[in-house]
């Protein structure tokens, strides 16, 4: 429903066609076989497009940044994550200095520190729940599309089942369920949990783009023809479909990924996601909420971030799309 | 046009009972005693035990419990909490405010996001334009919880314009932040869905059989292009009517408007199951509703969509 996952942030319907028709390279995806002197692919003519845009160099730079960030935090800051910086509370909630540039929290920890070690958690969550909501989805979407009949109306019903569940009640049901208050859980547990209540809520979206761009291709021309000189369906599949099918769902998952940050940290503010001491931007903002009026750098330079990463995959998302949606052009 | 409808109002059924279904065995199983917590400082007395577990069937296998559930449900009964509340009362007050809270976050989602996407559909790449662009790109980006917060807090706290709590009453007026903060992921979806269709439709033969033919500016565009270009906005913002209750629980949070969402957060923390299920059902019946109706509304305004 109205989750930030849901197939609302793709902003064009799945083309109906499933090739990709450049105007400066016309290299017709859905024509492969014939088109032999022109050798860049669907992904080569995305790639071609890519280079010349700032945008897509700008989230990039952005996103490399949080990777290395989520990888080696100890190159950024010297700082740690859960010990305060002066003795016991001696610098409990004091404003950004130069040794804590970002101020300290109530333990008297450093926020500067704190949010680079929180991009971690939130990328692992993100990434891991995107892989997973794509593959699931993408692999229902192609059976459901290509069997078609009752396999295709079963699916579907099961997909709308999924789809009908409010997303932060569905998660919050989710999360409660298997992960009580109270209930001393490690963190791994915790955002397994979490990955897999993201999954279980959005695969319809990736399930739905995927089955309408195999109903597209399923019929065409160079599916005839695979057919007809002997062709398996899986070799129709993993040859043939998937490759002129994958545009629309992997300009989703893209999007996706940056929804998904804001997911983890929504779930996460609201007591049910990752919880202390894992450190996550939602987690600090949410820590952060009862000192709203003292502290109010501790919002802010958490929520920065967080905002910034979602932006940057947001970004991402959209010269991927504008590089391989041929109508947007 | 009958048999369409009657064949969607059945593939309605099982969906409705499949999420239904599963909340249910979600819920079912928070681990737990129902009765901790119940009877004030001390053990529940083991009559007032028997008796609620027989009145709902709490030995029964948890598919029996939603059998029953359902059973009472059809006949319009939403059961009673632990402590006696009816259900359905408490969905029926706290409803109202939820729905007030949809409708104004769907008016100013419908006012911005139109207004954003005629003005920059109609003349593309221009300043405007790209200004748009850039502010939806950061509402699409901004989660409900971080822009509702910061509203409050920069609104509500340091400058004193509104109040940061909506008081009990739900005055509309009040509600025009929450909406804000509601919608404002929707609204930059309306105006991009508004600015690519009439971007696409400004290029198509009856717009330039209309210009070629003499027609006023302002008829071509009133009347051919934007007739033809709303519609899938119009039907974007019904099933997102429907998208914006169940998505209400953040901004009813924050701002303490004591509508359905929080109600369910309530019952799932105090494991009050029935609750959570009733406003589950609620929540999904009115989703699938919506949809229904909007994909009516849809052959209604585009008379090439026919239904067999």
């Amino acid at each position: 429903m109205s989750d930030p996952t849901s197939g609302s942030l793709v902003t064009t319907p799945p083309p109906e066609q499933p090739g990709v028709v450049g105007d400066t390279a016309p290299v017709g995806a859905g024509l492969p076989e014939t088109k032999r002197d022109q050798p860049r692919g669907l992904l080569g003519d995305a790639w071609y497009d890519l280079r010349r845009k700032p945008l897509f160099w700008i989230s990039a730079g952005l996103i490399a940044l949080f990777v290395v960030m989520a990888a080696f935090p100890f190159f950024f800051t010297s700082g740690s994550p859960n010990d305060p910086v002066g003795t016991g509370l001696s610098r409990s909630l004091e404003g950004p200095s130069g040794d804590a540039w970002f101020g300290t929290d109530i333990l008297g920890r450093d926020i500067f520190a704190r949010t680079i070690y929180g991009a971690r958690a939130s990328i692992i969550v993100a990434v891991a729940a995107t892989l997973g909501t794509v593959l699931l989805g993408a692999s229902v979407g192609v059976l459901a599309g290509f069997r078609g009949g009752w396999v295709d109306a079963l699916l579907s019903r099961i997909a709308d089942v999924f789809f009908g569940i409010p997303f932060v009640l569905g998660a919050i049901v989710i999360l409660f369920t298997f992960n009580p208050e109270g209930a001393g859980s490690n963190e791994w547990k915790i955002m397994g949990l979490v990955i897999l209540a993201l999954c279980l809520l959005s695969w319809p979206v990736a399930m739905r783009i995927m089955r309408s761009s195999i109903l597209a291709a399923k019929n065409a021309d160079y599916v005839v023809a695979a057919r007809a000189l002997g062709a398996s369906n899986s070799r129709i599949i993993f040859k043939h479909l998937i490759p002129n099918c994958l545009a629309p769902v992997l300009v989703y998952a893209t999007i996706l990924i940056g929804a998904y940050i804001g997911a983890e940290a929504t779930l996460s503010f609201l007591g049910v996601g990752l919880q202390s001491p894992v450190v996550s931007w939602g987690v600090m903002i949410s820590d952060s909420q009862q000192y709203i009026r003292v502290a109010p750098y501790w919002l802010l330079f958490p929520s920065a971030f967080l905002v910034t990463a979602v932006l940057s995959f947001v970004m991402l998302g959209e010269a991927v799309r504008e590089a391989l949606d041929p109508k947007l052009r | 046009m009958g048999r369409y409808v009657l064949r969607r109002l059945l593939q309605l059924i099982p969906v409705f009972f499949g999420t239904t279904l599963l909340i249910y065995a979600l819920v079912w199983a928070v681990p737990g005693d129902p009765f901790a917590g119940k009877c004030g400082e001390r053990a529940c007395p083991p009559d007032y035990i028997q008796f609620m577990t027989e009145k709902y069937h709490l030995d029964d296998p948890w598919p029996l419990q939603y059998l029953y559930y359902m059973g009472h449900l059809l006949t319009g009964d939403f059961g009673q909490t632990f402590g006696g509340r009816d259900i359905g009362e408490i969905i029926a007050q706290a409803y109202p405010n939820t729905l007030k809270l949809a409708l104004v976050g769907l008016a100013i989602e419908a006012v911005i996001g139109l207004t954003a996407g005629i003005l920059t559909g109609l003349r593309r790449n221009g300043f405007l334009d790209n200004l748009v662009l850039v502010s939806t790109l950061f509402l699409l980006a901004i989660p409900t919880f971080v822009s509702g917060f910061l509203l409050q807090f920069i609104l509500g706290t340091q400058f004193k314009i509104i109040n940061p709590t909506v008081s009990s009453e739900v005055p509309f007026h009040e509600l025009i932040v929450p909406g804000f903060v509601l919608a404002s992921i929707s609204m930059a979806y309306v105006a991009r869905l508004t600015r690519t269709s009439i971007a696409e439709n400004s290029r198509s033969d009856y717009v330039r059989t209309a210009v070629a033919k003499g027609l006023p500016q302002r008829r071509v565009v009133g009347v051919h292009l934007f007739r033809n270009s709303l519609i899938p906005v119009l039907t974007f913002l019904g099933t997102d009517l429907g998208s914006l209750m169940g998505g209400a629980i953040i901004t009813e949070g924050i701002f303490n408007i004591n509508g359905i969402g929080r109600e369910a957060y309530r019952a799932i923390t105090t494991k009050e199951s029935a609750t959570v299920v009733g406003i589950v059902v609620v929540l999904v019946l009115v989703y699938l509703l919506m949809n229904l109706l909007v994909d009516l509304l849809y052959a209604a305004l585009d008379p090439r969509i026919r239904y067999e």
